[in-house]
């Protein structure tokens, strides 16, 4: 089983609706997952049925029980996080601020405070439309996301895959450079990189892959928009070049990719010229390398 | 005045809009813009102006002293983020583990794990005229944001008057540093597409600001592609659209080459001007 994480660095360079399309391809071979969970949007072209949905938690968040408080201010003082205000002379746990460190129920004269476990979204296995499984998940409001979920989305992507000898597992990752991301990658067999040519996109680019060369993954570059500036696609190629990293297309500006996704259709099914021939070699080509 | 420019994702025009807002606010007044993006500063490559300092910026984490330590373990055993570790004779930190919630330093028996900063970014100050800009950058290898962008916020708050406008490019999605970026902000703008990817992320980042009991209202990006819901959604929600910038070839030309928009694009300026209008009736209602 083979492992393949398209990731992009920012958002807004098409890498969802890119990978949407390569799952699309990928029909029954492959098992998709969603690890985009801050702006999870897969699930808009992939009509998942939502079959199987479980709670995750992750981390703890102190809860103070106002009977047995007698309002020292103990817990509040020790707070890093100013996380403990008082409120109508209570001493109440903001649970936005709460980093759950557990320090304040160490400090507290009475054991009036409680560390209970935090739910932090939701995750779903679901049967997509091309009948094949996709997991995914809905980040809660304010949570943290430390990749904890992104990486129990890809572990259950990878357990699924395995059980019904499926060949690839495809996994949309997470944007920026931290834990989200790091997570989306460990294990990887082959990265994706979608970029656009735009300053910001040779800037991300170049961010995002001293990640994915720390962890010594080969990767290929796919280039959306590549015609919108010429200049840089240029300079995009020639930092792949020098990084060795495979240029496996150039899809041109095209406002397909929004007409596509307006009528929840990944562009491989709305378009069936241009766009259409490169994806359908683009992930010829990344089946091979990977 | 503190206005966040959020978005329930990153892609959307967030950069574009805050860059353009602050270059254009700055021609009358005082102005600062703050990149709170720090895991991907990008304002900077749209803002033309000098560098006038440069700080680097620390968390704390605890520095184990073998001399006095009775290796009790506490440290350990108190430790929520397993960012200490016992190994035999040794105490082990993980600084990239630890929230620096002091837990194990101020609980040791015998202070021997006192607080020591660490590096975790950089912070960088420009100005151009009546326009500053504020830029932090987590290093590569840092994994939380939380603790730079309240840091970033503490120095915005200490450099600058009442009176400046102060404009936070937040980081993009519905988590804590989003939360941390827009929690002190009078109002925030949520940048949107008019597409489903679009109207999804925005229901998200909604429910976040309604969660956080924030004044918010909405600029659609890129308007003219995919569909009219996000419009119809703001009606039906009562939330204010303040502007729409239209999509257009040329714009996603001069965003490429890192340029503002509203000095080449005259729909553009018009949006800005619309926005504008809403922030300064904002502000009179709020001295009222
Ligand atoms: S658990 Fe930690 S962060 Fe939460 S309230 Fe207690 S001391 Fe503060
Ligand atoms: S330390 Fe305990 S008793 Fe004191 S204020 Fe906090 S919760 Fe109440
Ligand atoms: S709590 Fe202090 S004395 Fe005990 S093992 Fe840790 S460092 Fe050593
Ligand atoms: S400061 Fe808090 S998070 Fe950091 S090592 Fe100590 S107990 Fe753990």
């Amino acid at each position: 089983m083979k492992e393949i994480v398209v990731i992009s660095g920012k958002g807004g360079t098409g890498k969802t609706s890119i990978t949407a399309s390569l799952a699309y391809l990928g029909g029954k071979d492959i098992v998709l997952a969603d690890c985009d969970v801050d702006a999870a949007d897969m699930h808009l072209l992939m009509q998942p049925d939502f079959g199987q949905a479980k709670d995750f938690y992750s981390g703890l968040i102190a809860e103070i029980r106002q009977d047995d408080c007698i309002q020292c201010g103990k817990c509040a003082d020790i707070c890093r996080f100013d996380a403990i205000p008082v409120i109508d002379g209570k001493y109440i746990v903001d649970p936005l601020s709460c980093e759950g460190c557990g320090y304040c129920p160490r400090v507290c004269p009475t054991d009036a405070i409680d560390m209970l476990d935090m739910n932090v979204g939701k995750w779903y296995v679901s049967t997509i439309k091309t009948g094949t499984t996709m997991v995914h998940a809905k980040l809660g409001i304010g949570a943290d996301n430390s990749g904890k979920l992104v990486a129990h989305v890809k572990n259950e992507a990878k357990r699924i895959a395995e059980e019904e000898d499926k060949e690839i597992v495809l996994v949309d990752g997470s944007p920026g450079v931290g834990c989200p991301v790091v997570s989306s990658l460990s294990g990887a067999k082959f990265v994706v990189l979608v970029t656009e040519p735009t300053v910001s996109g040779l800037h991300d680019l170049k961010r995002v892959y001293e990640l994915v060369d720390k962890f010594n993954i080969p990767a290929g570059c796919i280039i959306n928009k590549a015609d919108l500036n010429p200049q840089v696609s240029a300079e995009i190629e020639s930092f792949l070049k020098q990084e060795n990293i495979g240029h496996i297309a150039s899809l041109p500006y095209d406002e397909n990719f929004t007409a596509a996704m307006t009528q929840g259709k990944t562009i491989v099914e709305y378009d069936e010229n241009n766009l259409n021939e490169i994806l359908t070699q683009s992930w010829a080509k990344i089946k091979q390398i990977a | 005045m503190k206005i966040a420019i959020a978005s329930g994702k990153g892609g959307t025009g967030k950069t574009t809009l805050s860059t353009n807002l602050a270059a254009y606010l700055a021609e009358k007044q005082e102005v600062v813009l703050v990149d709170l993006d720090v895991e991907e500063p990008n304002s900077g490559l749209f803002i033309k102006a000098e560098l006038l300092r440069e700080e680097e910026k620390y968390k704390m984490i605890p520095q184990w002293n073998p001399d006095t330590c009775i290796l009790c373990g506490n440290c350990q055993e108190v430790c929520n983020f397993h960012a200490v570790l016992k190994l035999g004779e040794q105490i082990m930190v993980f600084p990239e583990l630890c929230h620096s919630c002091y837990a194990c330093s101020e609980l040791c028996p015998t202070n021997s794990l006192p607080m020591v900063p660490q590096k975790m970014g950089e912070l960088k100050h420009f100005n151009s005229g009546t326009l500053s800009f504020i830029e932090s950058r987590l290093e590569i290898g840092q994994e939380q944001a939380v603790p730079l962008i309240r840091q970033t916020n503490k120095y915005v708050e200490e450099c600058f008057s009442e009176q400046v406008i102060k404009l936070f490019d937040s980081p993009p999605g519905t988590s804590c540093p989003v939360i941390e970026a827009t929690k002190d902000a009078d109002f925030i703008i949520l940048v949107t597409e008019p597409t489903p990817f679009g109207l999804h992320d925005l229901t998200l980042a909604v429910e976040t600001m309604r969660e956080l009991k924030k004044n918010f209202g909405v600029v659609i990006n890129r308007h003219g592609i995919g569909n009219d819901e996000v419009e119809k959604y703001c009606s039906a929600e009562n939330i204010p659209l303040l502007a729409r910038i239209p999509n257009d070839r040329q714009i996603a030309e001069l965003y490429s080459r890192g340029e503002l928009l509203y000095k080449k694009i005259p729909g553009v300026k018009e949006q800005l001007d619309l926005l504008i209008h809403h922030i300064e009736g904002l502000e009179s209602a709020g001295e009222r």
